[in-house]
Parts: structure tokens; sequence; C-alpha cells
């Protein structure tokens, strides 16, 4: 490689009081985010969480009604997208269809007046680095998805950007491709030390890409945290009903560590719930934290629906007493006895401090935990 | 069962009264146009090529032809630059604008050519708004010559085929992916790069259909050349118009009416094949 990567360096990016209304409608309200130089955050929310907004604004295509964008805590707000040095990469890649792999990767260094050796030199080292050199010549409609894809990356990080935006890059590509692009992709971002911020509603994508996660709900930051904090802690019902799969569980407070589920069990929770007695609360467990049992005190028996095999788990479902579906996730080992529907089986909760507690009643989230598997 | 062939000719019913009118009414006069064309002389005495080799052999009418295309050319190219602003405009416009756009877009449509010629000559004439309007500021110190001339002609075909131009660009326009401009302006593109590199190159097909018909509108134009260029501009229509009812030489001016067919049809061929042919990548309009 002819350029140093290591000299690329990316913008550390602060967000402060951010605020935006598309007339009534408030998309975003109260944004503040710290974004460290060479950090990759992923921005996860359902569609309509003020995402594309937030995107769009730190972009410079859309001027936040109120607060402050800072690059390297130079404010921003004023200067127009185009003299922001910042990368884009859109979920339908845009790429010009007119021009081929080679100019579409130009595009910007043109755009820029660089001098001609200087672009081919660099265009080379681009498409070096994507492994595409041999399809220079070629148009963007004669290419695959994936391909495209790393077009759309090297066009991006061609400028030598401070700040990388991905808006939903991977959804349109094939299920079994996309891992193998998100690897890619991350390794690519990593290597040239840039700031990057990816925008998804997928939450896979989010934990396998992201250094830290932003997680966007009715156009406020619910959480901001790294993957496995988010997985194992999350701050909200929305958030463990978000990030991953999870059981909801209705239950009140009997003791300072101890919970009486509506199910059937009290459970201790080796540590103090922060709440009053007779309180009603909301426990989550994720499915892999529960395991068959026997009956004993603190087991829950459900009657086994069904059981689902995927692949490395097999997941069964099952219903309580009290009506709420539970899902158990075990490893698909050999030797372990399929649950058969009907039947009565007793639930273990196998480690109670990745137990979460939230006091919203569950009824406004059963659509979240009806949605999962 | 029904017999194949019953069933394909149900199927031609519906478009059997077109295709009788189209016959009567442009097949049949286009091949009677050819026949009379292949006539020595008015007297219709025997057929030969002549009527064509007088043309070939004949600079004045060659010159009439060039002219006469050449209008078209520049007509279609001044409504080019018209319509683009006008587009871009629409474009980012809210739905209300658009309306009012499309609308007066539409107007001089849902006029008579008549009309709206006139109402260019109102301008136009020698006490016409724009004389009178420089004479009474004291801009001008006598009225200037208007009508009748050549860029008045222009001017008057530009406004009356912009339409023609205006509603592909706006169409090809509003088919552009606005994630394209957008990826531009983050490489750090100006607007005016955007417009060159991307815009412009992604339009061209909406661009060229509308060039061709604007082209083929004005070329043309008998009533408006006629009226707003007056006498002294001889043009193909007025000039078949001249050797047919004027001078009744009929062979001459259906041979003249052929070739001019034939070249203005030439004309939107070649172009169209010529941007196939070079619009890779370009979704044809």
């Amino acid at each position: 490689m002819e350029l140093a990567l290591s000299d690329v360096r990316g913008h550390s990016l602060d967000l402060n009081g951010i605020g935006h209304a598309f007339g009534a409608t408030v998309a975003l309200d109260e944004i503040n985010l710290t974004v460290a130089a060479g950090e990759l955050i992923a921005l996860l929310g359902p569609s309509g969480c003020g995402k594309t907004t937030m995107l769009q604004i730190i972009a410079g295509f859309l001027r936040p009604s109120k607060g402050e964008v800072r690059f390297d805590g130079a404010r921003v707000e004023h200067i127009p997208a185009n003299r922001r040095r910042i990368g884009m990469v859109f979920q339908n890649y845009a790429l010009f269809p007119h021009l081929t792999v080679f100019e579409n990767v130009a595009y910007g260094l043109r755009a820029r007046k660089t001098a001609n050796a200087e672009v081919t030199a660099k265009v080379e080292q681009m498409l070096g680095l994507i492994q595409m050199a041999a399809f220079a010549r070629r148009l963007p409609g004669e290419l695959s998805g994936g391909q495209q894809q790393r077009v759309a990356l090297a066009r991006a990080l061609a400028i030598d950007p401070g700040l990388v935006l991905l808006d939903e890059p991977f959804s349109a590509l094939d299920k079994n491709l996309r891992l193998d692009m998100q690897i890619e992709i991350k390794s690519l971002l990593k290597t040239f030390g840039v700031t990057s911020i990816i925008v998804t509603h997928d939450q896979e994508e989010a934990l396998s890409m992201a250094d830290r996660i932003v997680v966007l709900n009715k156009g406020r930051i619910e959480q901001i945290d790294s993957p496995d904090a988010l997985y194992d802690r999350p701050a909200s019902l929305f958030i463990s009903s978000f990030i991953g799969h999870t059981n909801l569980l209705r239950g009140t407070v009997t003791e300072t560590d101890r919970v009486l589920l509506d199910a059937g069990p009290e459970i201790d929770l080796g540590r103090s719930v922060q709440r009053r007695r007779g309180t009603p609360v909301t426990i989550s467990v994720r499915p892999e934290n529960i395991a068959f049992g026997t009956e004993r005190p603190g087991a829950i028996p459900v009657t086994i629906r069904t059981t689902v095999p995927l692949g490395a788990v097999s997941v069964t479902e099952g219903v309580t007493t009290s009506g709420e579906a539970v899902k158990i996730s075990q490893a698909r080992a050999a030797g372990i006895a399929k649950a058969q529907a009907g039947e009565t089986a007793w639930l273990a909760i196998t480690d109670t401090s990745r137990v979460s507690i939230f006091s919203t009643p569950v009824d406004d989230f059963t659509k979240h935990q009806q949605r999962s598997v | 069962m029904v017999p194949a062939g019953t069933n394909a000719s149900r199927q031609l019913l519906p478009v059997i009264p077109l295709a009788v009118l189209f016959l009567a009414a442009f097949v049949l006069p286009l091949a009677a146009l050819v026949l009379v064309s292949l006539f020595r002389d008015p007297q219709f005495s025997g057929l030969s090529l002549v009527q064509y080799l007088r043309f070939i052999s004949d600079p004045f009418s060659l010159k009439v032809l060039s002219d006469t295309l050449w209008l078209g050319a520049e007509v279609a190219l001044a409504a080019l630059v018209l319509a683009y602003p006008l587009a871009l405009v629409y474009v980012a416009s809210g739905p209300f604008m658009r309306t009012l756009i499309t609308f007066l877009i539409m107007l001089p449509l849902l006029t008579s050519t008549v009309v709206r010629t006139f109402a260019w000559i109102v301008i136009l004439g020698r006490d016409g708004i724009i004389n009178s309007a420089m004479l009474s500021l004291g801009l001008w110190q006598a009225p200037a010559r208007l009508l009748y001339t050549w860029e008045g002609m222009v001017l008057a075909l530009t406004q009356i085929q912009l339409p023609l131009m205006a509603l592909p660009v706006i169409n090809s326009l509003l088919r552009l992916d606005g994630n394209l401009t957008r990826a531009a302006e983050g490489l750090g593109a100006s607007r005016a790069r955007i417009f060159l590199t991307v815009i412009l190159p992604l339009t061209l097909p909406g661009a060229i259909a509308g060039w061709l018909l604007v082209f083929a509108a004005a070329a043309t134009a008998f009533i408006t050349q006629t009226l707003v260029g007056g006498g002294r501009i001889i043009l193909m229509p007025s000039y078949i118009y001249q050797q047919a009812v004027g001078v009744q030489d009929w062979p001459f001016s259906a041979a003249l009416s052929l070739i001019f067919t034939l070249a203005v049809t030439g004309i939107v061929f070649a172009v169209g094949a010529l941007s196939r042919r070079y619009l890779r990548g370009v979704d044809a309009a």
C-alpha cells in the first residue's frame, strides 16, 4: 500500500441538545451523543424512531431545529454537506449508473479537483483493497449486490472522510451474504481508522458491527452501551424486547430480593430489586438463561406448545399457568430429549443475576414479545 | 374449440377502425404523394425523377431545407435550455406548486396555435407591447423590427413548443433517484458539477425525447412560421404551399413534401439511434 493508512484519522463527533421537528411532528428531541475518533457506532431503532433524521443532520442534508453538531469540537451546522468531508453509503448504494466502477470511486476526488495521476493511484489502491480491480471498467448494473456495496464503500472512503455514514447498508443483501459483508466492512472501516455511524433497524447488524449501540425510540435516546451491556443490562423494557429475544413475566415484589411471579413460583434474585413490597414488576429473562429442570421451589411450571429447530439451537415454547408465553433456547446437542407438545415441564432460571426488572406494565409490550422467534 | 385463426382475428377486431382511418388518411395520401412527385411536369405528362434532381441541383431549395431544419434545431435547443430550470423548480416544489406549474405548462396546449401566434404578433409588432414600452420609456429612438425576423420566429416557436420539452424532462427528473444527487453532494460536488455529471446525463433520454418532439414540431409549424416569420423568410412548409397553391406545380411540391418528411424523420431516427448507442447505463425514456 502506498498511503499509510494509520495517518487517516476520523473526526470525533458531538451532538449537543439536537432537536428536530417536521411541522408539528417532533422527529428528534434532546439528543446528546459523543463519538470518539475512530469509533464505530450503530444507531438502532424501529422505523420512525428518528434515526434517519439524525443521520441527515450529521451529514448536513438537514439543519437541526435546535442544538449543536460538532466535528473535532468545531460547530458545523452551517457547513453544507458537500464541504463536510463525509463518506455516505446508501441503502440502495446510489452508485452512478452511467459511470464505470473506476469513475464512481474517482467521483469525490474529481469533485475536489485532484490531479489525474493522483486520482488513478488512489482509485487503484481502493479497488485493490476491496478486491474489485478487475471490475474497474464495469458499470454498476453489471455487478452483484455485494460487489456494488463494496464499490459504494470504496467511493465513500476514497475521499479520506473524517466520518463515514452508512444508511441501512445491508438491507438489500441476501441473508447469507449479510454476515460476510458485515465482517468485511467492519474490518475495512477499522483499517481506515475512520469514525463510522451505521443506521439500522436490524439489531443483529448493530450487534455484529458496532463498538457502541445507540438505541433510539420515538425521537429519544433510550440507551447508549456496548452490544454486550445492552444485551445483558437493558435500561428499559423496550430495549430488553428490542435487542435479542426475551421472556417477559409479570410479578409482585414480596421481599427486597424476591419477586412472586404470576406464573407461580417466588424467585430469589440474589440482589435488592430497589422497589417497595407489593409493587407490580415485569422481569425479563433471556431464552438461553432458562433450562429444563425438576419440580422444586423457584421452578416455573409450563405446558409445552412446540419446539422449533433453528440450526445451532432449538427453541421450545411453553405457556405458564398465568397464560404468559415462555421461550427456552437450548444448544441442540445430541442426547437431549425433545419436550413433547402438551407435556408439563419445570423451568429454572440459570443465572438470576442476568434477570432484568422493570416497573412498566407488561401489557404494553406483549407485541414485542409475540414478535420474537 | 375455436380455431386459432378466428381467435386471432377477433383479437384484432378493435383496431380495425383505426387501421382503416390510418390507411385512408395517411398511407393512401402518402402513396398518392409519391406517385404525383414522379411526374415530369405539372401537366402530368410522363414519369421521371426530374423533380428530385431539380431539388438537389437548386441551391435555393437546398437552402430552404437547411434553414428549416436549422430552425427546428435552434428552437429545440432554446426550449431545452428553458425547460431544465423549470423542471428543477418543479421537482423541488411541493404538491400545490407542482399542480400550478403543470397547469401553466399545459395552458398553451389548450389554446389554438393561431391564438398563441397572434399573441406573439401583438407582442412583437411595430406598435406592439415591446416597442411601445421601449419607446415610451425613451430607451429606443425608433420602433425596432421584431416581427418578421428570424429571432422573433425562434422566440415565438420556443414558447409555443415548450410544453413538448418540459413534460418529458420533468418526467425524467422525477424518476431520478434522489440519493444519487445526495451521494454526489456528500462526495463534495458543487451544484453545477452535480447537474453536469449526474442530473444531466441521467435525464438525457427525456431531454432527447423532448428535443426531437420540439424539433419536428417547430420545423413543420406552418402557421407560426408564416405569421411571425412573414413572407420574407421562406421555409419548407410555406415553400411547399407556395409551389402547390401559388405556382400549381404539384409534382415539385409533392417531391418537396417527401424530401422534407424524410429529412425530419431521418434526423429523428438518427438522433434516437445515436442516443441509444451512447447512453450506456442510462434507462431509455
